[in-house]
């Protein structure tokens, strides 16, 4: 085998080379705004007005991220993302945990425990995922006012838990689908019941799913514009509606220095999740729409 | 008393009946099989008993106490399931022990029933593993563990040794079958294996489309089948079928089989066996079930002794197994199957002088299937 | 006294067989995810086609007006732009992203050396926020800081790139950034299906002789056709949906130039006090997603019920 792997034609390294430089060219295509964002966002003004795009910083400065941290203006204030980027934090941590516990219960309880009706329950529920937004943005608004909690972070986390848990059901149902059956006849038999059930047996093997509907909700939820632009008052915003405000905020000389290292730190959680994460990110990605 | 009774239960899934008015009882420390081709409702009546499927009607009584309605845990069961179904995020003692632990029986007599069990099982040095760490030989062992573990009245087997490879099946055969002498436990059995069946049964019920076809010991399934499906999903290789005529034979009657191109082969059939059934079939198809034990081969020295009727035909294959030999032979329009002694010096096309004992053959009728003699 | 035993509980409600509570845990566990995606979801859908049938404006009133606000609608220019942007930019964006993704994901597949970091490079964007991808974009598009002015000062001095200032040409920048974000997306999904399928069939393809690109087009294509499909279901969802590249990368200009459906929606509801106006032009995205969800849902379950 090897020996016939060795005696390739001059076209078959060539065609094989071709691959390579698409492959890399590729590469290149991807990483170039990320690369221009790096660069740009540690470069001085006056060196982006008097270079180019991919000109090395000269003088390399993180004085445009503490700006865009602490200073910058957002609108009418002028004190850069920094706040908004625990704003963010605090929206998302309770939002992916509470809409992740529900997704969990909800597939084990479809799965697990099938009743007359559950497939239609869960198409019912499904269908949440697939509604644009644009359709429910007026009723939230008023409901998000009945409740009294509209423009705060409360009604943020409710309405990313309200509009997430079809996608935390969708996962979790389709991870426990494939665990057998026979596992929660044999715990029932055993003189287990529905939560001892869950928590003993389901949940110990549950991890990579949780991880996925983790992450999937923890990304979606910190990129969100849609409904943090149109539930959040100044003081409640999302770190990307923030950096929105910030990059048209017209006051004065446009810092695109400070708009990249803005970008950077609306990107960055997501981007450290990916990195460390990636495999799950992908299954997230992909839960569903492959089959098998 | 019985440990286990089901009376007239049915079981339906939508507008399709999968349990047809089944009825069942065994004694305490019986083994009961249920056996038939997949999708016969043998698994649904095993989850009917264990609880895991409410049953459309009739009602189940476990030690004589109405279960019908009660939970699975409810029924003091236990079942090992043909996946094994062990608890992947525990190790092997926790497996065991989670029974107990769930009825709230005391740590140390947990302990010491964990210990009881494994020792019993050969398995106290994998006490620690977790499933994933296990042949399945030893999962399956794990798997029976966990049910003995808890002692309860009625233990339900749901094909344990269907995903074990042949040799591990029969040697767990046998454990199973020891195990069942020693600890005088009810079981019931699942499976679509007939000699499992047969190797381990007390009683044997045999299930097609959702009813109890035959319910006896494994002689009586095997040497009075009341039809011929029963007649021929029992032993292997399975009953030879074959079409006849019956007719009257002097005083007595005999079973003609039309044979191309020879002489039609007339086989008397034993006086002593004639039935009622028998006289109103007179002159109408019916199907001669033979085993292929039923065949021998003639032997000159023991002409005298040898009983049966004699017959010619030649052989088209040859099959040794070692222990015996196997033949195909056209008999009729048909080919069948005789087993012979592993010294038959026969080969393919040879003639072969072979003895038919009609003394334990079936006759059948052609159109119910059903038994006539 | 089994006679009793019987009578007495032969009777028994079929829940009972799981035990009262037990029995009626899995639902109550459901019942607040299916009482909130009842109001939420389907309560809200009627409620802004109800907000679409009348003249609502600044605040919902309830004063109905049939189907005037969808004629309204119909005869509104820049409602009409934003859905022939739509098309366009569905069209494309759904086009382009399943080329280069089936394209990268195949030649991924021939054993390459690094595949992990490639693989891991085209698909970070997808971790970005819209509004990043918009705002970086915005910056590499840029005529005068840009990629044009780059490559002018390489020495090409005629070289344009300034689509996103030109009102015609501005749409296709936001086809450029949505394929950057999503085409590694479409890539790995191929990818996954490719690896999917059974080696022995490209053996046997081998076998008998067919060359590679033959054997990509003629026996592992085919297989894939499931991909495709959910990759289409997908890209053009996230079309229907797409408003904050539009809002970060060109703010939907110049001019209304590059509006989408539900800019527009978004503009008029809580910008311009158009209410019913705003409800009519989400009702009709619904409208639109439906429109492509139900045949796919429809093939599925059949494909569920035939596997």
């Amino acid at each position: 085998m090897a020996n016939v792997i060795r005696r390739q034609t001059l076209a078959a390294r060539l065609s094989r080379a071709a691959v390579y430089s698409v492959l890399v060219l590729a590469a290149l295509f991807y990483l170039l705004p990320l690369v221009v964002m790096l660069i740009t966002s540690v470069k001085p003004l006056s060196e982006i007005s008097a270079g180019t795009l991919l000109m090395l910083p000269q003088d390399p400065t993180l004085a445009p991220w503490t700006k865009a941290w602490g200073e910058a203006c957002t609108g009418m204030r002028c004190e850069g993302v920094g706040g908004y980027f625990w704003n963010s934090f605090a929206i998302v941590i309770p939002a992916v945990l509470i809409s992740t516990t529900i997704g969990a219960l909800n597939g084990y309880a479809l799965t697990k425990w099938r009743f007359k009706g559950a497939e239609l329950v869960f198409a019912l529920m499904l269908f949440g995922c697939f509604i644009p937004f644009q359709v429910v943005l007026l009723p939230m608004a008023q409901t998000l006012g009945w409740l009294g909690i509209s423009s705060s972070r409360a009604g943020l986390i409710l309405v990313h838990v309200v509009f997430g848990i079809a996608f935390t059901t969708l996962f979790f149902r389709n991870f426990y689908v494939g665990i057998p059956d026979e596992l929660v006849a044999a715990a029932k038999l055993d003189g287990a019941g529905f939560f001892r059930i869950f928590w003993r047996i389901l949940l110990p093997v549950s991890t990579p799913i949780i991880v996925v509907s983790v992450i999937w909700q923890f990304t979606q939820i910190w990129n969100d514009f849609l409904f943090g632009v149109a539930f959040s008052a100044h003081n409640t915003q999302p770190v990307t509606v923030a950096l929105n405000n910030l990059v048209n905020t017209s006051t004065g000389v446009r810092e695109y220095n400070v708009d990249m290292a803005a970008a950077m730190i609306a990107a960055l959680p997501t981007l450290v999740v990916y990195v460390l994460a990636g495999k799950y990110f992908v299954r997230g990605l992909t839960a569903g729409s492959v089959k098998g | 008393m019985a440990a286990l009774e089901i009376h007239n239960v049915c079981k339906d899934f939508g507008s399709e009946r999968v349990l047809k008015d089944v009825s069942i009882s065994i004694d305490s420390g019986e083994f009961l099989i249920l056996v038939g081709p997949s999708g016969c409702g043998k698994s649904t009546l095993m989850n009917a008993i264990a609880g895991l499927e409410p049953v459309t009607s009739g009602n189940i009584y476990i030690d004589g106490d109405d279960v019908t309605w009660r939970t699975p845990a409810d029924r003091d069961i236990a079942m090992v399931f043909q996946s094994y179904a062990l608890y992947p995020s525990m190790t092997v003692r926790q497996n065991i022990s989670f029974g107990l632990e769930m009825r709230k029986v005391p740590k140390p007599e947990r302990e010491a029933a964990v210990e009881r069990v494994a020792d019993l099982l050969q398995i106290t040095h994998l006490l620690e593993r977790k499933p994933s760490q296990l042949s399945g030989g030893q999962r399956q062992r794990v798997a029976m563990g966990r049910a003995l573990a808890r002692e309860p009245k009625v233990y339900l087997f749901d094909e344990p040794l269907s995903n074990l490879d042949a040799k591990l099946r029969v040697d767990m055969r046998t454990e199973i079958k020891k195990l069942h002498q020693r600890l005088g436990t009810t079981i019931v059995y699942v499976t679509h294996d007939q000699v499992e069946a047969m190797t381990l049964a007390d009683c044997i019920a045999v299930m097609r489309d959702g009813q109890i076809l035959q319910l006896g010991s494994p002689d009586e399934v095997y040497n009075n089948p009341v039809d011929m499906f029963v007649a021929g999903f029992m032993g292997s290789p399975s009953m030879n079928f074959i079409s006849a005529m019956l007719e009257r034979d002097g005083d007595g009657y005999a079973v003609r089989i039309a044979t191309p191109d020879e002489e039609d082969l007339c086989l008397p059939w034993p006086a002593a066996r004639v039935t009622e059934a028998m006289t109103e079939q007179l002159g109408q198809p019916v199907v001669l079930g033979l085993r292929p034990e039923h065949f021998s081969e003639e032997d000159e020295r023991l002409t005298a002794q040898a009983e049966g009727t004699l017959m010619h035909t030649s052989v088209t294959v040859v099959e040794p197994t070692g222990a015996d030999m196997l033949l195909r032979l056209p008999l009729g329009d048909q080919e069948v199957t005789a087993r012979v002694g592993p010294k038959c010096a026969v080969s393919p096309g040879e003639r072969l002088a072979l003895r038919v004992d009609m003394a334990r053959a079936i006759l059948f009728n052609a159109e119910t299937e059903k038994r006539l003699a | 006294m089994k006679n009793i035993a019987t009578t007495r509980t032969g009777k028994a409600p079929r829940a009972a067989t799981s035990g009262g509570l037990q029995a009626w845990l899995p639902r109550l566990v459901l019942a607040p995810s299916v009482a909130i995606s009842l109001f939420f979801v389907y309560g809200f859908m009627l409620w802004t086609f109800i907000l679409s049938l009348t003249s609502s404006r600044m605040l919902p009133s309830y004063d109905f007006v049939g189907f005037g606000q969808y004629a309204r609608l119909m005869q509104n220019e820049r409602w009409w732009v934003a859905s022939t942007n739509l098309m366009i930019f569905g069209t494309l964006f759904v086009l382009i992203c399943l080329v280069i993704g089936a394209l990268l994901a195949m030649l991924l597949d021939q054993k390459i050396r690094q595949e992990g970091v490639l693989r891991t490079v085209y698909l970070y964007p997808m971790a970005l926020s819209f509004i990043v991808t918009g705002v970086v974009w915005k910056w590499l598009l840029n005529p005068s800081l840009g990629i044009q002015a780059m490559v002018q000062s390489w020495g090409f001095e005629s070289f344009r790139f300034d689509w996103i200032v030109d009102p015609d040409m501005a749409i296709y920048t936001l086809v450029i950034a949505a394929v950057w974000q999503a085409s590694g997306f479409v890539m790995a999904l191929f990818l996954a299906g490719l690896r999917g399928i059974d080696d022995s069939i490209v053996k046997a393809a081998q076998l008998d002789g067919a060359s590679l690109p033959r054997i990509y087009w003629r026996v592992v294509m085919p297989c894939l056709r499931p991909v495709v499909f959910s990759a289409v279901m997908i890209l053009a969802h996230i079309a229907i949906k797409s408003f904050d590249l539009v809002v970060a990368l060109t703010g939907g200009g110049p001019g209304y130039a590059t509006d989408l459906p539900a800019t527009f929606m978004y503009a008029h509801a809580f910008n311009r006090s158009q209410i019913g106006l705003g409800s009519a032009s989400a009702m009709l995205m619904l409208g639109g997603v439906l429109a492509i969800l139900i045949p796919y849902l429809y093939s599925e379950l059949r494909s569920r019920r035939h596997g």
